[in-house]
């Protein structure tokens, strides 16, 4: 640390860092437009310009590395006749558009001109005019308003790793836009919103539609993916109007992802549910909450008492808050039935979904970027969990090794160091390959899973080159991993979601313990951490498909839509249109819920409530309630309360949500489930094609799948089928042939796309969709019997 | 009539990029991009067609918008078609003191164009050009690749009747 002197106060920094650093440091404000803490250096405004003792010349702040006893004025003369002079060449070619300006009110360059610009403009030649560009849903510009401080361009290069911004042309010519336009492919691109300093890129969907001081500001989390996200919801008379980040460093830095930004877009959609609703001799009919809540009471007393235990199941979001979640398990057991799920994607009830089994090893999220070996399991870590996929990015920039076994080649924004990819099923007979490279013949028999794996790798992994090839891939990677002194492991939602994900997360376990790595899962929602530890999930290990075998009298959904939610979409709607009772409580209806439910409760989506959510590191955060809640929704944790009551179980006479965060354990009370032992019987591996599923990134939840903006997005995309060019052609499909499929009276036509990075034999298949809905997610032989269907026609 | 979506760069002239490309760090490609974009606009007649920015783009694994930032950036670098012969007068402060107006005057009064504009024989583009480091030998005039300086109308005459001829 060296001592400097800004404006007489003595100021204490690092050797090397600039001036602006130091000052903003103790709140010493020096005006700036194209300096922000989080980007490079460009030093091309020149709004900063201090005096510094010695130097003959005004100095940028941002750009000007600060030595020990350097004494720095802000405020002299010289300083603001530097800074006033760049103010007025600044706003030379700024059109005076604010009244229209969707920026004007919270705009840095308006702010600062009222600084240090002058009232009158001295510049009386004409104004350079630039053309919009088209960005596409998200972002709006306005490219006549830009000062070219290009910020938008280094966030692309450094943050986003997306080259798609630039500076063209040259002097007064010089211009910010895109090669293509329409094309910003970025799953964090509205940043640039909030890093633009004057109004030439706004958000589109927020356009016109209020002015930033006539906006509430309320705190709140992001319900959409683990990390927890901090935002803050932006109100004006009950609505919400945007939603833009707030700033956190340990876990979304000043960032949001496009999915938590723009989200609220789906709030007020036209199938918005705002009375409940009761189905009468086959007629649904609106009514008043009494009735529906004694409905649903008589209809689940009913079941409980004729039927007896453990015929009623709940099948709720990994996104409530752990209020609802704990309120709902506890409705559930007073009914006497553990049969209540969160884990709406996962088949392997063995999977732990929690890093409570080894909690020591959890890595944090600001953790992320200091590692230098980073091994990803089955995981599109941008697409995933967009702003942790930063971090993965930012440690590769700063040297850290990448390595991944995955499906398929993501082409993510950082380089990897080695890669193996193999289908999901050979996933374990490569991470057998690493553990055997590390254990002696009789330490392997310790764990007979693997051993019989290893002996039996002959029929797990097809043709010796194949084999060989894997060997070799996976020593590459192991050699890389091995050498990094800080290690983290990732398994994410497709290792997470795969029918072996438990021996998968054992293997990954063993090697975490072995070279004492971290490790982080990519649980799914932004509250799977915080159901398990409010016991939203069964005693015994059984999945969600068990549910939807069970065939149960009575279902209850909480903010799902099974048909593209869960997995075995298909089974999941022949279990409900079998069901004699099934309540849903959720925040849309659509048209599947009307044929299959009984009930209908309209629940406050996350704007509209208060309650906590644990991230994936263990973090408990609370959000609050932006609005009220819309019509006569309300929120999940106050219905259930009511139905706790109605049905005189004790424990549900709580007046506020608080009262029930300290109810919920805050370390699950055991291990959930019991640890891998022989008891594992390896799953057959299936010849032929193998269904991936997986889930987009904005067909993700209910919420997100009507947000219209994101659904218009370039990310966006109609669903198809993707397969290797290999596979394509041995199973005889063409390249963007359209296949139509049938299945139980449902018919739907889908596009065959062929792409190099998969794997072969696999199929990735999109979730989230009508049209891919049908079929059980695991079915192995659908494209097959596709085919058939076709030549039979 | 040429086909102005298509391009690609021969071997040759990989060949030669390659030669730039041997001078820099193998993760540096972006080095070349200069010499890259004028072999590329050598072999597009003059000038560097969007496919051709496209091709240099995707032979140096380059973001194709820092292709285009440079291709813009630089007056040598042309983006629309020219004509057989560019000529870029200087009209910077030096050249302007020693009578770059009467030689801007001359020319395109004898070329019939104005800046920007090609002869209908599609022999000569006229441009305006910034500073071009010859200060001292002002007025300026580059012509393709090579400098003619100390110009008076009485030169440019000389100068346009060899080209004429050269044809």
């Amino acid at each position: 640390m060296i001592e400097i002197e800004i404006d007489g106060q003595k100021v204490e920094a690092e050797p090397g860092s600039m001036i602006i650093e130091a000052a903003d440091k103790v709140g010493i404000k020096i005006p700036r437009f194209c300096y922000h803490k989080k980007l490079s250096v460009a030093a091309n405004c020149r709004m900063c310009l201090v005096a510094v003792e010695k130097s003959r010349k005004p100095l940028p702040a941002c750009a000007t590395p600060i030595t020990d006893g350097m004494v720095v004025k802000t405020r002299t003369a010289e300083a603001l006749a530097a800074q006033k002079a760049v103010m007025e060449f600044l706003l030379i070619n700024h059109p005076l558009d604010c009244p229209i300006c969707d920026q004007g009110g919270e705009c840095e360059l308006q702010d600062v001109a009222m600084g240090y610009g002058k009232d009158v403009s001295r510049f009386t030649e004409g104004k350079r005019v630039i053309k919009d560009k088209n960005l596409g849903s998200l972002i709006a510009t306005d490219m006549t308003r830009c000062i070219l401080c290009t910020r938008c361009v280094r966030f692309g290069e450094e943050i986003a790793g997306i080259v798609e911004m630039g500076v063209t042309g040259r002097g007064e010519a010089s211009e910010v836009g895109t090669y293509v336009e329409e094309h910003l492919i970025s799953e964090v691109s509205g940043n640039i919103i909030d890093l633009c300093p004057v109004g030439a890129l706004t958000s589109k969907p927020f356009r016109f539609k209020a002015r930033a001081w006539e906006l509430n500001q309320h705190t709140s989390i992001a319900p959409h993916d683990p990390l927890g996200a901090n935002i803050y919801i932006h109100t004006r008379n009950g609505d919400v109007m945007r939603v833009v980040p707030k700033e956190c460093e340990s876990i979304n830095e000043t960032w949001a992802s496009d999915r938590d930004r723009f989200s609220y877009t789906g709030l007020n959609a036209e199938d918005r549910l705002l009375k409940p609703m009761v189905k009468a001799h086959g007629e649904w009919q609106e009514c008043d909450w009494s009735l529906a809540l004694s409905t649903v009471h008589k209809q689940l007393e009913n079941i409980h008492q004729h039927c007896g235990e453990d015929r009623i199941a709940a099948v709720v979001s990994p996104n409530l808050s752990s209020e609802e979640l704990y309120l709902a398990q506890k409705y559930l057991r007073g009914l006497e039935s553990h049969y209540i799920e969160h884990r709406l994607q996962q088949v392997d009830p063995q999977f732990i979904p929690t890093p409570l089994l080894a909690r020591e090893r959890q890595a944090s999220i600001a953790e992320v970027e200091d590692m230098d070996a980073i091994f990803l399991v089955g995981c599109d870590i941008q697409r995933e969990v967009p702003l942790l996929g930063l971090r993965v990015r930012k440690a590769s920039l700063q040297g850290a090794n990448i390595l991944s076994l995955n499906p398929l080649d993501f082409h993510f924004n950082f380089e990897q160091k080695a890669q193996c990819i193999v289908s999901m099923q050979t996933f374990l007979f490569a991470l057998a390959v690493w553990i055997q490279s590390e254990l002696k013949a009789e330490e392997l028999k310790e764990w007979p899973v693997l051993d019989q794996l290893i002996k039996q790798d002959v029929d797990y992994c097809g043709h010796p080159d194949e084999r060989a090839l894997i060997q070799a891939q996976i020593e590459s990677i192991r050699k890389v991993f091995v050498a990094g002194r800080q290690k983290l492991i990732i398994m994410g939602a497709l290792a997470i979601n795969d029918p072996q994900a438990s021996l998968i997360q054992q293997a990954l376990l063993w090697l975490a313990e072995r070279y004492d790595a971290k490790l982080i899962f990519l649980l799914a929602g932004a509250n799977q951490h915080g159901a398990v530890l409010a016991g939203a999930m069964p005693e015994q290990a059984m999945s969600i498909v068990d549910l939807w075998h069970a065939k149960l009298p009575a279902y209850l959904l909480v903010n799902v839509e099974p048909e593209l939610d869960c997995t075995h979409p298909a089974l999941a709607l022949k279990a409900l249109h079998d069901a004699s009772c099934v309540v849903v409580m959720t925040a849309f209806v659509t048209e599947k819920m009307l044929e299959y439910a009984d009930v209908l409760l309209p629940i406050a989506p996350f704007s509209e409530y208060a309650g906590t959510l644990v991230n994936l590191e263990g973090k408990r955060q609370a959000f609050n309630a932006a609005v009220h809640p819309q019509g006569e929704a309300r929120p999940a944790w106050k219905i259930f309360r009511v139905l706790g009551q109605l049905a005189q179980m004790p424990g549900f006479d709580y007046d506020t949500w608080t009262e029930i965060t300290p109810d919920i354990p805050t370390e699950a009370s055991k291990a959930p489930l019991s640890s891998l032992t022989e008891r594992y019987r390896l799953p057959q591996r299936q010849a032929g094609l193998q269904l991936l599923p997986y889930w987009p990134l904005y067909r993700s939840d209910p919420l997100v799948r009507r947000a219209d903006p994101l659904q218009r997005c370039a990310l966006s995309a109609d669903p198809v089928i993707a397969l290797h060019p290999e596979t394509a052609a041995h199973y005889g499909f063409k390249a963007n042939e359209a296949v139509s499929w049938q299945q139980e009276g449902h018919v739907a036509t889908l596009i065959v796309k062929t792409d190099p990075s998969l794997s072969l034999d696999t199929v990735y298949w999109p979730m989230g969709f009508s049209e891919t809905a049908c079929w059980g997610a695991l079915a192995p032989l659908v494209l097959e019997r596709m085919r058939a269907l076709e030549e039979n026609e | 009539m040429k086909d102005d979506s298509i391009f690609e760069l021969s071997p040759q002239d990989k060949t030669a990029i390659d030669t730039w490309l041997a001078q820099y760090p193998a993760d540096q490609k972006r080095s070349a991009l200069i010499p890259a974009l004028h072999i590329a606009q050598k072999a597009n007649g003059g000038w560097l067609s969007e496919a051709a920015m496209k091709a240099v783009a995707v032979y140096l694994d380059l973001p194709q918008i820092q292709v285009f930032e440079v291709a813009t950036f630089y007056s040598m670098f042309e983006l629309a078609p020219v004509g057989k012969h560019t000529l870029c007068v200087c009209t910077n402060v030096s050249c302007l003191l020693s009578g770059s107006d009467e030689i801007v005057s001359h020319l395109k009064k004898r070329l019939r164009i104005d800046f920007n504009e090609t002869t209908e024989n599609q022999q000569f583009t006229l441009k305006e050009v910034e500073c071009l480091g010859a200060c001292v030998e002002a007025p300026v005039l580059r012509v393709d690749e090579a400098f003619h300086t100390h110009l008076t109308p009485e030169k440019i005459d000389a100068l346009l009747a060899e080209l004429e001829k050269k044809g």
